[in-house]
């Protein structure tokens, strides 16, 4: 006779019924490909002409190749930390920055917020790459294009080497003033990056009760204090989150995922690949865990 | 002397009080300056931002309908003198656009209504039962969202190139099956759960299930109703907005995607986006239009073309895009 279960044996049963296809999914295509990508790496891989494939264990060889002799690998993969590196803290500032801005009630205020968002939809890179072109056309066609070529900037609607001249004058350390040359000849990208993060903070900001905000005025608390001792802290926890979506997605276009594809499937060297993609992985996964880690730290959570 | 300064003053607060005229003038007229300088510099910056996002896109649109004189005409700013739309003719018919966008339509439509499906079944399942490894499995979908696709590409193009799982293929084909060239591999990866960005849309529902209240579940499982007529009758019907959500992202994703459509060797008479990186170079041979810059004229055509599906849906449900950011788990 059959043993009859218990509710909540049942409901647990229900419950990995209905996970099932995604378990399979996530053992089959994430687990095992993990594991593979690693195998791979340890191993000259040779595709066979009638199908399937055969690996020579080489042991380290791949990844002393990877960091001893190419060309390119490590120019490629410091260039691309290094630019995450920067454009992190400058996209999640901005994006605070214009969430504060659109946080206020004006007209047309559905229409930016629209705006904003839309290069989160416009993001395939065969658009992306067509949009860049066009952008020259907004400056007065193919005469304007070989002036702007001259002032090597990526925002060509801009003359931004007119402005690192003035800021030149100030004074300031170069260290300092290399940041914010770089930043602004980066807008052009920092805005079209932070879209969904805007949203987000945006979101975050409408959360904070606003008798907060109305303690803190009878409090007599400025406008400045009130966003350090207010705002700041309760979007704090929307910052670790963005930090991960911004490294994520800068990742997944950066040129070292570009490399990867292009050793695989025009070079075909399977398991330089594989070492490409692993190691870069392994540096954004620690990037992820140190910079969430410093911020988790420093974060207040109301709840 | 202290005493009569204080006095003073108090005479001075007097006055301003029991004349509200004055306090009105002086303090009112330095706040109404200071919002007003706010307001000119917050538009000032959001129409400027808003300039840089539009700015390619107007000038894609613009270019589109150029003529070659007017792609040489220095004096051409924004408005061509001339506006054409030949270069729309010549792009529609060498991307042989309604029979591509009409395949390519019904590739994506049919992978989001599997994302649906299965995600919304997923996201459920982890967020209404509670059974053994479920927060490490949960860690699983999270680790799914930060792990790049390239990571794992190459395992998934050996996989497809030899179909054969657990020998299964082989056993009654023969051999494995080749599915590089066939949108096959895509559907496969969706209906388990790992498609483009299937962990965020787990990640979704999940959020938006545990969100809804448990008493109507209780009241359907008292009514009599099983686990899978709550899930498909009552529960799935709750969750319209996050399904919205799920679906326009989808959609647009899935359109958009040229990584699995490389990877996979899809056709690109399936997967339009592929056709545009061709475009330019189809349009050199075929029409011998040799000149770069022309050819970028008949490029901007055929994208406009291509973004017009997407813009039409973000113009129509540009809403539940944004909401679904805001209400999706990635914030809460």
């Amino acid at each position: 006779m059959k043993k009859r279960l218990t509710l909540s044996q049942k409901r647990m049963i229900n419950g990995y019924l209905f996970i099932l296809p995604w378990l399979i999914g996530f053992i089959f295509f994430y687990i095992r490909s993990i594991l593979l990508t690693t195998q791979f790496s340890f191993s000259r891989l040779s595709v066979e002409t009638v199908g399937g494939y055969t690996l020579d264990h080489v042991g380290l060889q791949n990844y002393v190749y990877a960091f001893r002799e190419h060309g390119t690998f490590k120019q490629i993969l410091t260039s691309s930390i290094f630019n995450m590196v920067l454009d992190v803290p400058l996209i999640i500032f901005f994006s605070l920055f214009m969430a504060i801005l659109l946080n206020r009630e004006f007209k047309g205020r559905t229409l930016v917020r629209a705006i904003f968002f839309l290069p989160v939809i416009m993001n395939s890179s065969a658009i992306a790459t067509a949009l860049r072109l066009s952008e020259q056309f907004v400056a007065g066609g193919i005469s304007a294009g070989s002036s702007q070529m001259s002032t090597e900037t990526v925002s060509s609607t801009v003359n931004v080497s007119y402005y690192i001249d003035l800021f030149g004058q100030l004074a300031l350390p170069n260290r300092v003033l290399d940041y914010i040359v770089a930043a602004v000849s980066r807008i052009n990208s920092i805005i079209t990056a932070s879209g969904v993060q805007i949203v987000i903070f945006l979101a975050a900001l409408q959360s904070i009760p606003s008798s907060m905000y109305e303690v803190a005025k009878i409090e007599g608390a400025t406008a400045y204090e009130t966003f350090w001792k207010v705002t700041f802290p309760m979007v704090m926890p929307h910052i670790i989150t963005n930090v991960v979506y911004t490294v994520i997605d800068k990742f997944a276009e950066s040129d070292v995922v570009t490399l990867a594809y292009n050793t695989a499937f025009t070079d075909f060297n399977y398991g330089l690949s594989s070492v490409f993609s692993l190691v870069s992985t392994a540096v954004t996964c620690l990037i992820l865990i140190l910079a969430v880690g410093f911020l988790q730290k420093r974060t207040f959570y109301y709840n | 002397m202290d005493t009569g300064k204080s006095v003073g003053i108090k005479n001075r607060i007097r006055t301003i009080t029991e004349n509200p005229k004055i306090v009105n003038s002086t303090r009112g007229m330095k706040a109404d300056f200071k919002k007003l300088l706010i307001k000119v510099f917050s538009f000032v910056v959001i129409v400027g931002i808003c300039y840089v996002i539009l700015s390619p896109i107007i000038g894609m649109i613009v270019s589109s309908f150029m003529s070659d004189s007017d792609r040489y005409n220095p004096m051409v700013y924004m408005i061509p003198t001339s506006p054409t739309l030949e270069k729309y003719k010549i792009s529609w018919a060498r991307m042989n656009y309604l029979p591509t966008m009409g395949r390519n339509l019904l590739y994506s439509i049919t992978l989001m209504l599997i994302q649906i499906f299965i995600c919304s079944m997923v996201g459920y399942g982890f967020a209404r039962f509670r059974f053994p490894l479920r927060r490490l499995l949960f860690a699983c979908v999270v680790v799914m969202i930060v792990i790049p696709d390239h990571t794992i590409m190459l395992p998934l193009y050996m996989t497809f190139k030899n179909f054969d799982p657990l020998g299964l293929v082989s056993l009654f084909a023969g051999k494995p099956l080749v599915l590089m060239g066939t949108p096959i591999p895509m559907y496969i990866m969706t209906i388990f759960g790992c498609g483009v960005r299937s962990g965020l849309y787990i990640y979704i529902f999940n959020q938006f299930f545990r969100n809804l209240p448990k008493e109507i579940e209780e009241a359907a499982l008292v009514d009599g109703a099983g686990i899978w007529y709550t899930y498909f009758r009552i529960m799935l019907v709750n969750a319209i907005p996050a399904v919205v959500t799920v679906a326009v992202f989808s959609m647009v994703w899935q359109y958009n995607d040229t990584f699995y459509a490389k990877l996979f060797l899809i056709s690109e008479n399936i997967v339009i986006s592929k056709k545009i990186t061709t475009l330019q170079s189809v349009i050199a041979n075929v029409d011998k239009i040799l000149d770069t810059s022309i050819q970028e004229l008949y490029l901007s055509a055929g994208v406009v073309l291509i973004m017009l599906p997407i813009i039409i849906i973000y113009v129509a449900l540009q809403k539940y895009f944004i909401e679904g950011v805001e209400r999706s788990g990635i914030v809460g």
